[in-house]
This record gives structure tokens, C-alpha cells and sequence, in this order.
């Protein structure tokens, strides 16, 4: 595939003709897109499609057998996953993968580790770089990330005793303690009732669009409300290839989009209720 | 009288909590802590020249902005530093602070902001800002609306909101050009001019608002106090709603004259954990705060060990048996006091810890009636929890327990230079320099009210023999039972509330053959006990109909029907298939049943429980605080308790 120079500087992540297959099965086939700066991009399709799949190739789980992965302008492909997250890639899970048996506190500090560069013995030690290193990191967890996802109330609770709804949040936190600037998102909105998903969708816009933060998004999500109201673009995958790729509102009206996929126009909001 | 007469201020008509907020400005500067707010997980410090100067600035902002003497400033939020900022700035510049509850629905915000004629909103945030934007073309004389908090606030651009930064900003630049205008506004004030509008929650009516002076509050906070003294060094935790007249008596009218220290939790959710961190020396809350601990305490007894709910039992025994002495004023045996100390060293201290009661030395409750076994808890557990009654229209409070004489079915006496009567018809009456100017724009309301002087109440109730009052309940609510006895039905259902399961009741048979409750279990305790007894539900209104549940409800109501006259007993009950709510107008803000709303509500269910039906059916909604309505369908059981033998 020619890479389009001018599009290449604007984007902050290209997918480029990926491909993978497990056994006999082609989960995705030749995919590409590309997520500019700042946005919150969604990718939907119906179950199997290869969204997760997709995700996993940008964050490093799974090598792709074919096809590029740039991230700011570098080849990630080959990254081991936590060079990915040095690097700003975050990404929260469709399952809650928090450690269920630490604190939300713990949890969060834990997303930030990566970027803290004091080593054992500097650190048995705590003087001068490494404290104010650490006192750096609290301010950043206390002041940007429970302040903004309104978590002052559990920041002491174990996370296996939360509602699944505040657990979801605690992982959103952690992977913001990454200070990432591409975040994916795997089904934030599943299993959530309607105010949840209401803060959820308010937090992901404050994340996008807060001049602190700024990040761009990559949104997996079977909640069409949210994903036509929040997305700026949205890519449709069906049997593990892209089918229609545009605004919400060019993917609504594709007629191959909702014989795929959405069925009819009226099933389009209808995961809302 | 045990009070520190050095400390005691002299009140005098000239005297305002402007010219008293900036005396102890110079006194403390700052050399001492005026406030404190948890932000980001820790305690920030804000001194009296910090509050100060923010004060000032506003206080200005707002002058540059538009505001007169006697301009009214309307207010909305959580309790937090700000808050109190721009309430004493309004009141510096000569207006008049309006205080809204932060979880106010859209018509109560707008029917408060239009009817006090209101030129500025001072909103937290951004559900403040969205609520008053949306009232703004049905309140024209509104001129800005003002926030602090930025958080989600990006996107707004009306010319009509401002930041409070932006705000001090232009005052800072008008204190540049007028240098000396603050002092001057401040000296302007008169202790008779009005410094609050407060709107009282009314469980009948639209909400009235009771103009209140400088005099009426600095009064009030003095008379209190030369009951129960304060010190400046002081911790008092400000949690409870800014427009519940309970906060601002120890807020504004008892922190500005002994200037202790304010401390604000870092979130609503957060307060009972932040409170435990302060351990305040005094407290003022309603019956429900009160009432939620005990049902805390209770939940964690069933959660315990075996061998801590058995010390657990053993001391509230004994505690019990001392708290008996107390109340009975006869002194307690050595055997006693040595077992109460071990059971204080063993339990109680920790408990009280947990409560954040550890540092309490009165803790008062008021507002609406507390049944007698939470009074007892607390003192068995050493708490010297006080009664006080009062209104808004009296600035707080008029009558109020003493250490040592504390009585659980009464509310104590009155505090000095108040006098408190009772009519021919049973009415309390009062009168004292706190007594409110009138009704906002309401002369009958006002006529009705205050007559020569005094307050007319509206509450029924006597003096006993050791000159208590004892409040029987609201006039209106009273109930004359099947054998022409008066019965208080508040009462019946604050003792029903000492059940853990039972989060409010509602008690029928006035001028009707028999006795029913309407009770709301509480969600959270029955929830658990439902999980416990693996009983399978998955909501409220599901919980609330297993027969398991309505077994579990019926024995408190047996015990409590025990101790009744049996024309008061409660002869059936349902539970209703929803918490009752503020946001569907049947609670008042404060948490007080609106009767005469609730039985025209429920009028279907009314008629099922006198008539020999075993179910009744439910055709209603639902309101959320965003104003949704969301249709409800629902059948409740009825049920009948079963009678023992008549005493």
C-alpha cells in the first residue's frame, strides 16, 4: 500500500493491511486505517468481526502475520507490548484485567510505574531526585486522574470489593496513569446501567477534549448511542475486513453497513434500551 | 452560667457578621486556620487573611459586577470553601445570601432564584451552570451566573456566566481603583438589615422565604453558646446542607464568634471517612445522620466475629444500664462505673472512633423527632448526644437539652433571653432576638406567623414538670386514633426506624378503625442480609415484595406494637416498592414525610389497606434529578401483624 505523505504527518496511528489468522480461521484480513491526532475513532461490527483482534495487533498482544503497524511515525510492529506503553499506548480491557486483590490507590500506581526511573537502591534510600520523582508521581495520580474520574470515595478499597461499574473506572485510571497519548478502549460501556455509561461517555470526552489531556482515543463499543454520539470517525468491520469507514453519520446511511451489520436503521440505537 | 464571659462578645444593633468576620480577620491573620478543605487527599489550610482576601475580592467582583445593598445572591453546591466565600462576600457588599439544596430539581431552583429576585447564581460546577442556564429565561431578573470549579466547563461560552476567578479579578482591579470601598461597604451594614433569605422546605406549601438579620443570627449563635461553649480551637466538620438552617447557625452564626476551624470533606461521598480523620468537638445533624450510624454499627455487629458481637452485646448492656442512670439522674454503683470503663477501654472507644465521635463533646440533633432507642444508644455508647428544637424563622434553635439534664422524650429548655409558651391550643410559641423579620413577599404567610412578637410554631407539644418542652408533633399531622386518643404518628415511625431494615415509615390511621404502615426497607442492610440468606433479587422493587422480606419487617413492628396502647398498634402493612424521594416531592429536602402529599399519592394504597385486600396495584413513576420520568408498575402484598394480647 503508497503511504500518503501528508496524511502519514497528520496521523498519530496507522494500521496498514494487517492480517492474522489463528489455525484456519482469517480473523482479520488486510485492514488499514488511520487515526488522526486528537480524535476518538470507533471501530464496530458484530460479534467476531475482529475488533479485539485489532486492538491486540495495535497494543502488542498479537503479532499481525501481515501488514504494518506506525506509531507516530515509527514502525511499532515489531515492539514488545510494555515499549508500546512507554511509548503512550494504553488501552483498557472488554474483561476487567485490574488486580483484584490491591487497592484502586495500588492499581493506579501501578499504570504509572513505567515511567518511574529510580532504581531499588535509589529508591531504599529516598533522597533528593527519587522523592520528588515520587511526590511528582502522587500529584499527578491525586490531581489528574481522581479528581477527573471522581474516585475520591474508593481510593483506599480493595478493587475485588467494588461494583463492577467502579471497577471499570479504576481501569480507565489506570491505564490514564500511563499519561497515554493513544488510549484503546475495549468495550468500555459493557455490562454498565444507563448512568454509568452516561459518566463513562462524559469521562471519555474529558479525556479527549480536556486541554490537559488531549488523547486520542480508539474506541471498541457495541453501545451505537454512545459510539454516534462521541465518535469523530468510525471504521466497520465485518468478517475480519473494514466494509465502510467515515463520520457516524455516512456510516449510518452506507447501505452495505446496515445490511451487514445493523440490520435496519431502527436497530441502530437499539442496544440504548 | 458555664460559659466564658472574656470571651463573649457584645452584640449591639450596629454590630454585622461583616464587621465581626473582619475583627477576627485582624485577630487571627495568618497566625490561625479559618477553614480547611481535603482536595487531592489531603487537608488544605486556608487562614483567616487567606479567607480575607478572597472574601474581599469577590465582595468587589460582584460590586463591579452589579450587585447593591440589598441585592440578593443565590447559591448552590457542596459544601466547600468557596461556598462560604461568596455567601460572606454577598453580605459584605450589603446583599443578601439565598441558599439552594445542591440536589434542588429544575422548577425548585427556578421557583427560588425568580421569587427572591435573585441577581446573581453562585454554582459549583457544571450541573450548577446546566441548572442555571436552564432557568434563565423564566428568571429575567437574573444578571450572571457564576462558577469555580472548571472541570467539564470548556465548552461554555454564554455571556452570562463567569468564573469566580474572573470575578475576583475585576474586584482586585476596583479595589486598585477604590482602594478602602470593602471597609466602607462593610461599615455601611446595620445589624437589623436582612443578611439571609432562607427558604424553608415546607412539607405542604411552595417554599416560604424568612428574611433574617445580622442581629437574629449573631443572637442565635451566642445564646447557643452560652450553653454550650466553643473554642477557637475547635474542629467543626460542615457537611450538612449550607440551606439547612442547622449548618449556618454553626457555620456563620456561632465559627464567626468563637473563630474555629471549618473543615470541608473532599466530596459528598467522602464525608463520614473525612469526619473520623477531623474528630470534630461538636456537631449539629439530623435525626437521619444520626440514625444511619446506629444502622452502620448494626450491620457490622451482624457482620462480626462471634467472640466481638458477644463483647459487642456486653458492653451496649452495660452501657445501657449506665445510660439508664444518667437519664434517671441517679448516680451508677462502683460496679457499674468499673464495668462501663472496661467496656469503654474494650468497645466503645473504637466504635466511637469509627464514627468519627472519638474528640464529641455535644453532639446535637434536631429538625425532625429521633425515637428514644437511638437516644439511648448514643449515650450509652458516651456520646452526649442533645435534643434542640427550633425553626428557621427563628434563626435555628430555641430550646436545647443541658449537660446533665438530658431527657429522651423531651427537647430540654429554652436557651437564655428566649421565652417559650404553649397556647390554649397546644401551640408552641417562642420569642427572642433571633425571631425572623417575616415572609418574603408574603404578608398573610407572615400574619399567620408572628403575632406581637411571637413565633407561632405550628407544632403541638407541652412543659412538663421540670420545665422541659416536650414537641408532640406538627400540629396538622396529628392523629386522633379509633378510640378518640391523640396519637403522634411521628413518633410511631422514628421507633420503627430503630429496625436496620426499615429506612422510612409512614404511619395511617387518622379518624380510621385501625393502625397500617408503609415502610421502605433499606435497600443496602436488606440487601445484604438478602445475599447472606441467599435469597435471589435483582432490584428494589423486587426485594421489597419476598415474603422472606415482609417475615423480616414484621418482627420490628411486633416489638415496637408490644410497648403501644392497642389502638395505636399497626394492625397490616405493605412495603412500598420505592424509597420515598425528595425528587418526587413525598420527603422535603430535609427528609421530612410530606403527609398530606403522599396520602393523596398513594391514595389506591391507602384504600387497600381498610379494605380486606391482599395485593394492591401501582400505575406510577418515577422522577430522576435530571427530569426524566420513567413509568412504574408494581404490585405490593399486604399483610397482616400479628396481634398479641392487649395491655
Amino acid at each position: 500500500m503508497g503511504q500518503d505523505v501528508e496524511l502519514e504527518s497528520e496521523s498519530q496511528l496507522t494500521v496498514d493491511g494487517i492480517s492474522i489468522s489463528f489455525g484456519g480461521v482469517q480473523a482479520i484480513y488486510n485492514v488499514s486505517f488511520q487515526v488522526k491526532k486528537g480524535e476518538i475513532f470507533s471501530i464496530i461490527g458484530p460479534n467476531g468481526a475482529g475488533k479485539t483482534v485489532t486492538l491486540n495487533c495495535i497494543n502488542g498482544l498479537y503479532k499481525p502475520d501481515r501488514g504494518r503497524i506506525l506509531f507516530q511515525g515509527h514502525d511499532i510492529t515489531h515492539w514488545a507490548p510494555y515499549k508500546r506503553a512507554e511509548a503512550g499506548l494504553a488501552r483498557t480491557f472488554q474483561k476487567i484485567e485490574l488486580f483484584s486483590g490491591m487497592t484502586v490507590l495500588d492499581n493506579i500506581r501501578l499504570g504509572r510505574h513505567v515511567h518511574l526511573k529510580s532504581g531499588i537502591l535509589a529508591s531504599s534510600f529516598y533522597l533528593g531526585k527519587t522523592a520528588r520523582e515520587e511526590i511528582e508521581s502522587r500529584k499527578f495520580i491525586e490531581e489528574e486522574i481522581i479528581d477527573l474520574l471522581e474516585i475520591e470515595h474508593i481510593r483506599h478499597k480493595v478493587v475485588g470489593m467494588l461494583p463492577y461499574g467502579l471497577q471499570k473506572r479504576v481501569e480507565l485510571a489506570r491505564a490514564l496513569a500511563l499519561n497515554p497519548k493513544v488510549l484503546l478502549l475495549d468495550e468500555p460501556m459493557a455490562g454498565l446501567n444507563l448512568e454509568e455509561v452516561e459518566d463513562m461517555a462524559r469521562f471519555i470526552l474529558d479525556i479527549n477534549e480536556e486541554e490537559r489531556w488531549k488523547v486520542t482515543c480508539i474506541l471498541v463499543e457495541h453501545d451505537m448511542g454512545v459510539v454516534m454520539d462521541i465518535s469523530d470517525r468510525v471504521a466497520v468491520l465485518n468478517f475480519g475486513q473494514k466494509i465502510a469507514e467515515g463520520k457516524p453519520s455516512e456510516v449510518q446511511q452506507n447501505p452495505e453497513v446496515i445490511r451487514a451489520y445493523l440490520g435496519d436503521v431502527e436497530d441502530l440505537y437499539a442496544t440504548r434500551r | 452560667m458555664p460559659h466564658d464571659a472574656e470571651a463573649e462578645i457584645e452584640i449591639t444593633k450596629e454590630l454585622t457578621l461583616p464587621k465581626l468576620f473582619l475583627r477576627m480577620c485582624q485577630k487571627y491573620g495568618s497566625k490561625k486556620v479559618a477553614m480547611r478543605e481535603k482536595e487531592y487527599g489531603i487537608w488544605r489550610p486556608i487562614t483567616w487573611a487567606d479567607y480575607l482576601e478572597n472574601v474581599k475580592t469577590l465582595c468587589l467582583g460582584m460590586v463591579a459586577l452589579g450587585l447593591q445593598r440589598g441585592d440578593k445572591v443565590a447559591m448552590i453546591g457542596d459544601n466547600r470553601p468557596e461556598g462560604l466565600f461568596a455567601e460572606m462576600a454577598a453580605m459584605c457588599a450589603g446583599g443578601v445570601g439565598v441558599w439552594l439544596f445542591q440536589d434542588s430539581l429544575l422548577e425548585e431552583v427556578q421557583y427560588i432564584v425568580d421569587h427572591s429576585d435573585a441577581k446573581f447564581l453562585v454554582g459549583e460546577g457544571q450541573e450548577e451552570v446546566d441548572k442555571g442556564l436552564a432557568i434563565r429565561e423564566r428568571c429575567p431578573k437574573l444578571l450572571k451566573i457564576l462558577w469555580d470549579d472548571p472541570k467539564g466547563m470548556r465548552g461554555y461560552d454564554d455571556p452570562i456566566l463567569m468564573s469566580l476567578k474572573e470575578v475576583q479579578r475585576l474586584g482586585r482591579e476596583l479595589e486598585k481603583q477604590k482602594p478602602g470601598l470593602f471597609e466602607e461597604l462593610v461599615a455601611q451594614g446595620k445589624g437589623d438589615d436582612v443578611c439571609l433569605l432562607f427558604y424553608t422546605s415546607g412539607t405542604t406549601a411552595l417554599p416560604k422565604g424568612a428574611l433574617l438579620t445580622h442581629y437574629n443570627m449573631l443572637k442565635m449563635g451566642q445564646n447557643l453558646m452560652r450553653v454550650d461553649p466553643c473554642y477557637p480551637h475547635d474542629d467543626f466538620v460542615s457537611y450538612l446542607p449550607f440551606a439547612w438552617i442547622g449548618e449556618q447557625m454553626m457555620s456563620i452564626s456561632a465559627g464567626l464568634q468563637v473563630g474555629f476551624t471549618i473543615n470541608f470533606p473532599e466530596e459528598p461521598e467522602t464525608a463520614q471517612e473525612n469526619i473520623r480523620e477531623i474528630g470534630p468537638q461538636t456537631m449539629f445533624a439530623p435525626p437521619r445522620i444520626y440514625e444511619q450510624m446506629v444502622r452502620t454499627v448494626q450491620v457490622k455487629h451482624l457482620d462480626a466475629s462471634w467472640l466481638k458481637r458477644k463483647l459487642h452485646e456486653w458492653a451496649m448492656k452495660t452501657g445501657y444500664a449506665w445510660a439508664d442512670c444518667l437519664f434517671e439522674k441517679r448516680p451508677a454503683g462502683l460496679f457499674l462505673r468499673s464495668k462501663r470503663l472496661l467496656a469503654e477501654w474494650l468497645v466503645f472507644k473504637k466504635l466511637k472512633d469509627h464514627l468519627g465521635l472519638s474528640r464529641i463533646r455535644h453532639a446535637y440533633t434536631g429538625g425532625a423527632a429521633m425515637g428514644p432507642d437511638h437516644f439511648r444508644f448514643f449515650h450509652a455508647i458516651g456520646v452526649n448526644l442533645k435534643q434542640i428544637y427550633g425553626q428557621t424563622e427563628i434563626a435555628g434553635i430555641s430550646v436545647l437539652h443541658r449537660d446533665g439534664d438530658v431527657k429522651f422524650d423531651t427537647v430540654g429548655k429554652p436557651l437564655p433571653e428566649t421565652e417559650v409558651k404553649v397556647t390554649e391550643e397546644d401551640e408552641i410559641i417562642s420569642r427572642s432576638p433571633s425571631v425572623f423579620l417575616g415572609y418574603y413577599k408574603n404578608p398573610e404567610a407572615t400574619a399567620k406567623t408572628l403575632k406581637d412578637g411571637w413565633l407561632y410554631s405550628g407544632d403541638t407539644g407541652f412543659i412538663d414538670e421540670d420545665g422541659h418542652l416536650v414537641v408532640f408533633d406538627r400540629s396538622k399531622d396529628i392523629m386522633i386514633l379509633s378510640d378518640g386518643r391523640k396519637f403522634s404518628p411521628q413518633f410511631l415511625e422514628a421507633r420503627l426506624k430503630f429496625s436496620p431494615y426499615i429506612r422510612e415509615a409512614w404511619v395511617i390511621g387518622h379518624q380510621l378503625p385501625y393502625m397500617t404502615a408503609v415502610i421502605c426497607i433499606d435497600y443496602a442492610t436488606v440487601g445484604k442480609w438478602a445475599e447472606q440468606k441467599g435469597i435471589p433479587y435483582t432490584s428494589y422493587p423486587e426485594l421489597s415484595q419476598k415474603p422472606e422480606v415482609y417475615d423480616l419487617i414484621v418482627k420490628p413492628i411486633m416489638e415496637v406494637n408490644r410497648t403501644l396502647p392497642v389502638p395505636a398498634r399497626i394492625q397490616k402493612f405493605l412495603n412500598l416498592y420505592k424509597e420515598l424521594d425528595a425528587d418526587d416531592e413525598e420527603l422535603t429536602r430535609t427528609r421530612k414525610l410530606r403527609r398530606a402529599f403522599v396520602e393523596e399519592r398513594y391514595k389506591d394504597i391507602v384504600q387497600a389497606l381498610y379494605t380486606d385486600a391482599e395485593t394492591v396495584h401501582m400505575d406510577t413513576s418515577i422522577k430522576y434529578e435530571d427530569g426524566r420520568v420513567v413509568p412504574i408498575k408494581a404490585d405490593m402484598r399486604i399483610l397482616r401483624v400479628p396481634q398479641e394480647g392487649g395491655r
